[in-house]
């Protein structure tokens, strides 16, 4: 008796596991889930004022150590070479959907006044850090611009590399124009080191932790996400397939 | 076709009572029928993802932060979980969280619906509410020794929730699975700026993730003892009753 039920058990969570990873990997039963995205995202645009913060919290509040993700070293010779001449040289380009398209020093960046924000980055994995930014707000570098009005989504492209794939980022303009939205340049009261995106990165604090684009060279301005890369609007995105919207 | 003798004459005769034909009750209604089996699906879904998610980081913290060099209070080596209790089977987490945040949306919206209905049609009141008598520790000492013995209820008292029931399904449904949800959306970056009230409530994300997981433990807990139950007080009649709301009553024990 005790063996036929064992032998039922195992057959049905055999059956069911089986069927799962059928289902998983059915393109259709994707979409399916996939359109969950779409209703999450819906759903917490609606209850989300659109400039609802998140939270700030105090110095004591932070991270003794805040660990990085991803690229640790982008390791391309062009990346190197900026390095060695601490950056002086990198400039943020942006383009695309603009009126006015421009290309700032990192200088000029730096020089101008800023926001600082202690606020908790979360990866996808789980793992929360709390930790300090220093930056412009995006949407200031947007104003100067001139966003088009056909522009929906702006895009970060970064100097790392995964194997021969670029890294990069987007977001909308929700998201783009929120107030904590900023590029960053510093870090708990330092230059970003390269671990953690020197010299520019994003922050855009609603979203988990791959939606932060590190090593920040151009910011583009485009309709669609469709013609960039793997078009689902990131390097993951396109990868492994994570979510665009990554504010869950 | 009524013939009024056929029916008297037992009485007059009084012969030794015939066996009584299986009473069935109507015990489930249709709301609780389909949000059974609409939650029996998707628990099993949101737990076998949610371990895929958890294996992406096998550490559990307590407050706002917590990471790689900080204090876990439950922290596994590797990935913990083997591929027959994770969807998908292989170590995928992208895919896991497609279906946890989409099924997550089948365990929120019927529980609402099932909260609502069972608010206006008074199932809650009536059948899950415990009376009175049944919070006394004699009746709680009671019915724990008759479940220990595996005695349940019989006739009439077979056809209500007896109180260890009672206590159980409200601290699924009304403690449960609302913590659930709700450090769930705590782990949300865009909830969280929304409703900053969820990072008070819970002490942080991380302590949100810990109360995610232990709610978690303790509704597998649930399903289990649900499960091993039904099969000791007769899986065709329990799961049967499920489906149709029909219950073949157990006939009254006579008492020794």
């Amino acid at each position: 008796m005790i063996g036929r039920r064992r032998f039922i058990a195992t057959g049905a969570s055999g059956l069911l596991l089986s069927s799962c990873d059928r289902l998983n990997n059915n393109a259709q039963f994707r979409g399916v889930l996939r359109s969950a995205e779409k209703l999450t995202m819906g759903a917490q645009r609606i209850v989300s004022p659109r400039d609802a913060l998140a939270r700030e919290y105090s110095e004591a509040d932070m991270s003794p150590i805040f660990r990085s993700n991803g690229t640790s070293m982008p390791g391309t010779s062009e990346y190197a070479a900026h390095l060695a001449e601490s950056f002086a040289n990198w400039r943020l380009t942006v383009d695309g959907l603009v009126a006015r398209p421009l290309s700032i020093p990192l200088q000029t960046l730096r020089s101008i006044p800023h926001r600082v924000q202690i606020t908790r980055h979360d990866c996808v994995e789980g793992w929360s850090a709390i930790g300090k930014w220093h930056g412009l707000e995006l949407s200031r570098i947007l104003d100067a611009a001139g966003l088009s009005t056909r522009a929906k989504y702006i895009v970060f492209h970064c100097a790392d590399r995964f194997g021969d794939k670029p890294y990069y980022e987007s977001v909308d303009l929700v998201d783009a124009f929120h107030p904590q939205t900023i590029i960053a340049w510093g870090m708990n009261d330092h230059l970003l080191t390269v671990p953690h995106g020197a010299p520019l990165r994003l922050r855009v604090e609603r979203q988990l932790g791959y939606k932060q684009a590190k090593y920040v060279q151009r910011i583009e301005a485009v309709e669609s996400l469709a013609g960039l890369y793997g078009g689902k609007g990131g390097y993951w995105e396109d990868s492994v397939d994570y979510e665009w919207y990554a504010g869950i | 076709m009524d013939d009024p003798a056929v029916i008297e004459a037992p009485v007059e005769a009084e012969p030794a009572p015939p066996p009584p034909a299986p009473q069935i009750a109507y015990r489930h209604r249709l709301p609780t029928r389909l949000w059974h089996w609409s939650n029996a699906l998707t628990v099993f879904v949101m737990l076998m993802s949610g371990l895929m998610i958890f294996n992406a980081h096998p550490h559990l913290y307590w407050g706002q932060f917590g990471a790689n060099f900080d204090h876990p209070w439950l922290s596994f080596r590797g990935r913990p979980f083997p591929g027959w209790a994770t969807i998908p089977s292989m170590y995928n987490l992208a895919a896991a969280r497609r279906w946890h945040l989409a099924f997550a949306w089948l365990l929120v919206v019927p529980l609402l619906l099932f909260l609502v209905t069972s608010l206006i049609n008074r199932h809650a009141r009536r059948d899950l509410a415990p009376t009175r008598d049944e919070v006394k520790p004699g009746h709680i000492w009671h019915d724990i020794r008759e479940h220990a013995r595996l005695r349940f209820p019989t006739g009439e008292a077979a056809l209500r929730y007896n109180i260890l029931q009672k206590f159980s399904y409200i601290s699924v449904i009304f403690v449960l699975l609302p913590l659930m949800i709700l450090t769930g959306l705590t782990m949300s970056p865009a909830m969280d700026a929304a409703w900053p009230w969820l990072l008070d409530v819970f002490g942080g994300r991380q302590s949100a993730r810990s109360i995610h997981f232990i709610c978690a433990t303790l509704l597998l807990a649930f399903v289990i003892v649900h499960l091993v139950m039904v099969a000791l007080a007769g899986p065709i009649n329990e799961i049967g009753s499920m489906i149709t709301g029909r219950f073949r009553v157990p006939p009254e024990r006579s008492e020794p």
